[in-house]
């Protein structure tokens, strides 16, 4: 972060609703230099930005980004990935661990770290649970911790051994860090490439069922109990998921868990064309699932709304559909998403979606400096969202450097206006400003 | 660039039994025997797709399929050219789409598409012009397969409407099955599926059959036995316990075969696993019609390529003077059309040409 690009003096947010943590409030906002010095009604800036009928929320938190850097810098780098997310209103990302080298271990971390110094978001990193997040020797967590990583996963695949997982946990909580499963068993997914039930069968791909997921999801719950570790569940897409995840909690266990905006939106039957832009692991589910993964979010039984940003080449998802590789962009739909399948069916409240995007995520994170609220003192990570923006999601991939958006067509509610990072306008009027 | 934005008409191409309603079927089946009599001939040829070409892009060995296919195209006067996909670019990672996009710059009318990953064919469809023809695409879909199975069974049962038929083995794997229960469900039959449970998909309950995890309780009442090929990898994957087990329990065996009712008959869509799936003696039996549905597929091939590149849609395209494959798009809601010309029809115009092509 360069001080230069922050203007001088004070910007104001004229004319907006405040939505955070602490409630709805018509106020202006006053910044200068990177923090909010100023929030009530008759404030007076250098320059005022007009924000009349935005919402001013803290900046949104992904828990769950593919930056795909390093190794994969075709697909997506830390700059363009960055990008997205500010276009998508997110000030902090998490970085996904299965890059090539996998990041599993300081000099990785290192890497990820000095390229994210200067992208347009906050640009963190998890680290991977096992060494080449191969599963078979864990990775040296606390040199990674000692660097400021605060949630450790295999992503892309689950840790599938018991022990292993079970002494992971015990080790993670004596460094304070959290514990983040990709639940699937691979015994029962291997070679499959969607949803197990009646699309699959007529579709003649091979399925993998819900149990695939349900049961690292039963088994790390376990584990939870057994260890006390703080556990964290990656993109849930089952019904089955959803009512273990709400039994642990009523349990008093220390769990958490995320949905991904495609597990809420879409469903298997997307896959009829054999289009493997809706080819996703966990895969697409039913629509009871969906209806499920939904109401999970109403209740606020999944905690987090996160991407799980996955971009791919255009040539690697024209490959046969079981042969593609799996995954698809989020970042700069998540909210839009959010909004029109959760808030306009009458599921749950602007506010409440924003909880599950922002300040929610950013606690699981542990991130201080993001979620916060929009008050005096705190850092100016804020995004400004045109709620009644309604605008049909293109196939140009945004910022990305992949197009693979399966949500081509759709008309979608609510448009990140502008995004403040550390009081820079990274995003002015929907434009990057670098 | 992006393969998802384009739509493919189903109409222009067989791709599944699925996109074809009965009369279609039906159609199908009425042409085919027009060529089944072609085929009858001293010279088994027609000039209907003179100056069209065929190629054939097999992703997978399939000689008997193949063979079938370009003896179909050339009995139509087709030029025909074949893609070996073990010696060509493909082994050095060229992508399906730059493939088919290489050969269409040759100027080809059509496709005809073998692949082991379910749903190729239909991507190809996305990407060319030519008329895609599906020869089989992992476990998804085999029509022409189905529609020679169902000319078959029709030619020895008249309709298959109230028939029974029951569909016995790797119904899971079996791209056969899966195209066989919706030609014969939408031709009125009656169809049960035979397996135990590890050999049927997961979900099942959506499709319009029956389903009986024993065979024996339906011998007396089937009106045909339709076996499917049962593969040896699946001993690898626990899906049953052996070969011999199967064989016990759900093979035809010469006892089995005994029960089935008189007329009622024994097909396999080859290549068959002798003393497996099928007993030997029982495989040459009367009433086993396995190289009737191999002579058959020629005609059905016939009859496919005909329709779906004939002059009939040449014709059309020539009037409105725009492509055939936009003509074709527009002509209608039917999924395959009979030409309606006199001279699109292949017994007016074969005797005189016919022997021309002869030396």
């Amino acid at each position: 972060m360069t001080a230069n690009d922050r203007p001088t003096g004070t910007t104001l947010l004229s004319g907006g609703r405040v939505v955070d943590e602490q409630g709805e409030r018509s106020e202006d906002v006053l910044i200068e230099g990177d923090r909010i010095v100023a929030v009530g009604n008759g404030l007076s800036g250098d320059r005022t930005v007009d924000v009349h009928g935005c919402v001013i929320a803290p900046g949104l938190v992904d828990l769950h980004t593919h930056l795909r850097q390093p190794g994969k810098e075709e697909a997506e780098t830390i700059e363009t990935g960055a990008r997205a997310a500010a276009l998508g209103g997110y000030t902090a990302v998490l970085a996904m661990p299965n890059t090539t080298p996998a990041i599993d271990c300081a000099a990785v971390v290192r890497e990820v770290l000095e390229l994210g110094r200067g992208a347009p978001c906050d640009v963190h990193t998890s680290g991977a649970i096992t060494v080449d997040r191969a599963g078979e020797q864990l990775a040296p967590m606390a040199e990674m911790a000692e660097l400021g990583v605060r949630i450790f996963t295999d992503d892309g695949t689950g840790v599938q051994d018991d022990r292993l997982m079970r002494r992971a946990m015990e080790y993670a909580s004596g460094l304070g860090v959290t514990l983040a499963q990709h639940c699937e068993v691979t015994s029962l997914s291997e070679g499959t490439c969607m949803h197990e039930g009646e699309w699959s069968a007529r579709l003649g791909l091979p399925g993998q069922p819900s149990e695939a997921e349900e049961l690292m999801v039963m088994r790390d719950i376990a584990l939870a109990r057994l260890t006390g570790a703080r556990v964290h569940f990656q993109h849930m897409s089952t019904a089955g998921s959803v009512a273990m995840i709400a039994a642990a909690k009523a349990g008093g266990l220390p769990v958490t868990a995320e949905a991904a905006p495609h597990h809420f939106t879409l469903t298997d039957e997307c896959c009829a064309g054999y289009d493997a832009t809706f080819k996703v692991h966990p895969p697409l589910r039913s629509a009871s699932d969906r209806d499920a993964i939904r109401a999970g979010l109403a209740a606020r039984t999944l905690d987090a709304i996160a991407t799980d940003h996955a971009p791919h080449p255009a040539e690697e998802k024209e490959r046969p559909f079981d042969q593609a590789p799996p995954g698809m962009l989020g970042l700069e739909f998540a909210l839009a998403l959010a909004f029109t399948e959760l808030v306009d069916r009458g599921l749950t409240s602007e506010r409440e979606v924003l909880a599950s995007l922002s300040w929610q995520p950013a606690r699981i994170a542990g991130l201080d400096q993001h979620g916060r609220p929009v008050a005096a003192g705190e850092p100016a990570n804020l995004c400004v969202i045109d709620p009644d923006a309604r605008w049909t999601i293109d196939d140009s991939g945004g910022a990305s450097r992949s197009r693979n958006v399966p949500y081509v067509g759709r008309q979608v509610r609510g448009r990140v206006r502008h995004t403040f990072l550390f009081g820079e306008p990274v995003v002015r009027d929907q434009e990057a400003t670098r | 660039m992006s393969a998802a934005v384009t739509r493919v008409d189903p109409t222009r191409h067989l791709l599944s039994i699925a996109d074809l309603d009965r009369d279609a079927i039906e159609e199908l089946l009425d042409l085919t025997d027009t060529f089944v009599e072609v085929g009858r001939r001293a010279i088994p040829k027609v000039p209907a797709l003179r100056g069209r070409t065929v190629v054939s892009l097999f992703y997978e060995d399939s000689t008997r399929t193949r063979l079938s296919f370009e003896t179909a195209a050339k009995r139509l006067s087709a030029d025909t050219m074949s893609f070996a996909v073990s010696s060509s670019s493909v082994n050095k990672g060229e992508s399906v789409r730059d493939t088919i996009e290489t050969i269409e710059a040759m100027g080809i009318d059509a496709v005809v598409v073998r692949h082991k990953s379910s749903g190729v064919p239909a991507q190809i469809a996305r990407w060319t012009n030519a008329v895609v023809v599906n020869a089989g695409d992992g476990w998804h879909q085999h029509p022409t397969q189905a529609l020679l199975d169902a000319y078959t069974a029709r030619s020895h049962l008249g309709s298959l409407d109230g028939r029974h038929i029951a569909i016995v083995g790797d119904v899971k794997h079996s791209r056969v099955a899966r195209s066989d229960i919706e030609i014969f469900t939408a031709l009125g039959a009656k169809v049960t599926l035979v397996a135990p449970p590890t050999l049927l998909p997961a979900h099942t309950s959506a499709w319009p059959v029956e389903v009986s995890h024993e065979l024996d309780p339906l011998l007396g009442s089937i009106d045909v036995c339709y076996l499917l090929r049962m593969q040896r990898e699946r001993m690898t994957e626990a899906l049953v316990p052996s070969l011999r087990e199967y064989t016990a329990c759900w093979g035809l065996t010469s006892a089995r075969a005994d029960r089935l009712r008189d007329g009622a008959l024994i097909m396999h869509p080859g290549p068959m696993n002798r003393g497996v799936e099928i007993a030997s003696e029982v495989a040459d039996r009367p009433n086993a019609v396995i190289t009737e549905q191999v002579a058959n597929g020629v005609a059905v091939r016939m009859a496919v390529l005909f329709l779906l590149l004939g002059p009939g849609r040449a014709q059309a395209a020539a009037l409105t003077d725009v492509p055939a494959v936009e003509a074709a798009a527009v002509e209608g809601p039917a999924a395959i059309e009979v030409p309606e010309t006199d001279t699109a029809t292949p017994t007016t115009a074969t005797p005189t040409t016919a022997t021309e092509d002869h030396p």
